[in-house]
């Protein structure tokens, strides 16, 4: 295995993006961001890989529209996922891999306030049983967070408590569009939405995009100081039907990290993408987090989840207490489909190791 | 005032859907008021079947009716529904557990509060007044009237489960029936946005509110764009200058239109063409009329014709169409790197 780091991350968030669904006014700034932090240049980057969907922006191609931001004559190397821009990160993790090229930008971007996206995220359900109904995103997390009440996995105060620590830790991250933590009591006092869930349960609607740079090896020393190596990575995913899957479960997060071997024994800090608070407690089991590790100290995904980069954003946040010295092991979770169906992990180091992932 | 022009768009688009035997057994048997599960190999009872077994990945082929009744296993109050969902008023979403599956299947449940709903309560398929074989045909779950007016041993977790039976022949081979087997069925998707243009785009079209075209440049290759983009594609830069453009311009490339085709407001044959305005950089896409469809030829110069002013909007229908200026044709080199 090429050892592999990030070494570049630019992220804007914002509760409605007043510009296109491409996103390119946004990704202009943020490419220049990481390049200034990096020292390359776009001719520098051997391949491009982008996270969004047509369906978020109302309009087809939006994806190669995007690419004006990266300034594409001559063609690049260039490559698109429909999921979170932590799976482009992925597929660009490979293509280093394969030694075909040494670095890549990763990016993301989505502006889900331009429809409802509850409603949006129904078309990646099962067409034939579920679409119809239009099962929106809340109610299939309200689904499982009962089902783990119910259990006695976790409960209202043990929500309450991660929305209350993530919105206290987000009034330091200047990205977040909700911060500002209060008391478990008080949170516990506000009235129920979708019950089981109240507001503060539920991730805001969020636009936005973000960007990662990878950098191989001595490409990789040239850009950073402090690189954040990526010692593991991997993916898994579960079924999509809501009824024949154990929902206080998510075996793909599970598999994923045992796919990275003990690649998560040592982790100090895990931003962890649990777009719903019960989420996070059912997270922490599945990847076997010990009690002292901080989790989503960013404010993480109930301060701020963009559609497509909810996700990337956990791992450059993960990647960013490597940079500054405040942690020598991190881990970086993202998700994906309905209530945690899809999971991926993505472990970084101060130093560079045995390097594990591409479980299948 | 916001930097960008808004409007709403819908996006919708009827998918027709071939269901394959597993899944049209299924839809065909709710179209008759039955539900049709699975055994998998794993021992379960699974409702709507899967097309394969999880376990041994083969075909699904041991099929098994369920009853219309069931228990909540988890359920999410709805307060604010949103478009297609099978009520517009508050309803909670249910994890049922028929009698006789042994994993829970999802959909409505018709009850007018939360206070009204709990995990382990009894509840029944309510079924559509009319069926045509989709998932809708379930209209809803709905509660078991009480205890009392149900009979002892119907409610509660202690009660017998009813015996499976095998699964009805099928639609074919039962006389009398109307119509056959579910195979195709059409899922309508339909998505309201409210769509932006770019901050450039909305100068662009602001503009032509005034009768004025507006391009962008690049700062780096100094290439006009028009209409404008908000990121110059060679250099990968914010395209900062604003550029007002002639409304005159040379024909690059064009193509008549012979074909007829569904919202055509314009009777073939006519000319539609890539009109490179001078100044600009790059082309776009105009019609051409006015002359004969035969007469445009590249490098044809053209003027702009506006609509009267009181029609205009923001939007390049101002332009009504392109015309001839009669000066002479404009020479290939002045547009050979524009095709």
């Amino acid at each position: 295995m090429r050892d592999v780091a990030v070494v570049g991350f630019a992220q804007r968030q914002m509760s409605e993006f007043d510009g296109s669904p491409t996103c390119v006014e946004l990704l202009v700034p943020i490419f220049a961001e990481c390049y200034e932090q990096t020292g390359f240049t776009r001719k520098d980057i051997g391949f491009w890989c982008s996270g969004s969907s047509d369906y978020l922006a109302g309009r087809s191609f939006s994806f190669v529209s995007a690419v004006d931001a990266i300034g594409v004559i001559p063609p690049v190397n260039e490559s698109h996922v429909e999921m979170d821009a932590a799976w482009a990160l992925y597929e660009a993790w490979v293509k280093i891999q394969t030694g075909e090229i040494d670095t890549a930008l990763v990016y993301g971007f989505g502006k889900a306030s331009a429809g409802v996206l509850r409603r949006t995220l129904a078309l990646q359900l099962d067409p034939y049983a579920m679409t119809p109904l239009w099962p929106d995103t809340v109610s299939l997390a309200g689904l499982q967070a009962r089902a783990g009440i119910d259990a006695g996995l976790w409960d209202e105060r043990a929500m309450a408590e991660v929305a209350n620590r993530s919105l206290t830790d987000a009034e330091k991250n200047q990205y977040a569009v909700r911060k500002g933590g209060s008391s478990v009591e008080e949170l516990l006092a506000r009235p129920m939405y979708a019950d089981p869930l109240r507001k503060h349960d539920i991730s805001p609607v969020t636009d936005g995009a973000a960007a990662i740079v990878l950098a191989a090896g001595d490409r990789a020393r040239d850009a950073s100081d402090r690189p954040a190596w990526i010692s593991g990575i991997a993916h898994n995913v579960d079924p999509i039907s809501m009824g024949s899957r154990d929902l206080t479960r998510a075996p793909s997060a599970a598999a994923a990290a045992g796919a990275v071997g003990t690649g998560l024994d040592g982790v100090e800090v895990a931003e962890l993408h649990a777009p719903f608070s019960h989420q996070e407690l059912l997270l922490r089991e599945e990847l076997g987090l010990a009690d002292d590790v901080a989790v989503n100290p960013s404010g993480g995904p109930l301060a701020g989840n963009p559609m497509f980069t909810g996700g990337l954003i956990r791992i450059g946040e993960a990647a960013r207490r490597i940079w500054d010295g405040s942690a020598t092991k991190v881990l970086g979770h993202a998700t994906s489909g309905p209530a945690l169906q899809q999971n991926l992990v993505c472990v970084m180091d101060a130093s560079t190791g045995s390097t594990t992932g591409g479980a299948r | 005032m916001s930097r960008t022009l808004q409007a709403p768009v819908t996006v919708s688009f009827d998918y027709t859907r071939s269901v394959g035997p597993v899944l049209g057994r299924f839809l065909t048997g709710l179209r008759e008021g039955r539900l049709v599960a699975a055994r998998t190999s794993d021992g379960r009872v699974v409702i709507p079947p899967p097309e394969f077994d999880p376990v041994t990945h083969l075909e699904t082929d041991d099929f098994v009716e369920v009853s219309p009744t069931g228990v909540v296993t988890s359920w999410s109050w709805v307060p604010e529904p949103v478009a297609g969902q099978p009520f517009d008023r508050p309803f909670a979403f249910a994890l049922v557990e028929l009698d006789g599956a042994t994993v829970p299947m999802l959909h409505a449940l018709d009850v007018s509060s939360p206070d009204e709903v709990s995990t382990g309560m009894l509840v029944q398929v309510r079924w559509a007044e009319e069926r045509s074989g989709l998932i809708t045909d379930i209209a809803c779950f709905e509660p078991v009237a009480g205890p009392d007016e149900v009979g002892d041993g119907v409610s509660g977790p202690g009660r017998a489960r009813p015996e499976l039976r095998d699964e009805a022949p099928t639609e074919q081979s039962r006389p009398g029936e109307a119509t056959g087997e579910i195979t195709t069925i059409i899922t309508p998707v339909s998505l309201d946005y409210l769509y932006a243009a770019s901050p450039e785009e909305s100068a662009f079209y602001r503009g032509l509110l005034e009768g004025r075209i507006l391009g962008q440049r690049c700062p780096t290759c100094h290439k006009v764009y028009v209409p404008p983009r908000s990121a110059c594609p060679v250099d990968g830069v914010a395209t900062t200058d604003e550029v007002e453009l002639s409304d005159k311009g040379t024909v690059t490339t064009f193509c008549i239109v012979n074909v007829p085709f569904l919202g055509q407001k314009i009777t073939p044959p006519y000319v539609s063409a890539y009109v490179l305005l001078d100044g600009a950089d790059i082309a776009f896409l105009h019609l051409i009329l006015d002359v004969p469809a035969e007469e445009v030829r590249m490098g044809m110069r053209v003027e702009a014709v506006w609509k009267p002013r009181d029609e205009w909007g923001t939007t390049i229908e101002n332009i009504s169409h392109f015309r001839p200026t009669g000066e002479p044709d404009a020479d290939y080199d002045t547009y050979k790197q524009h095709l």
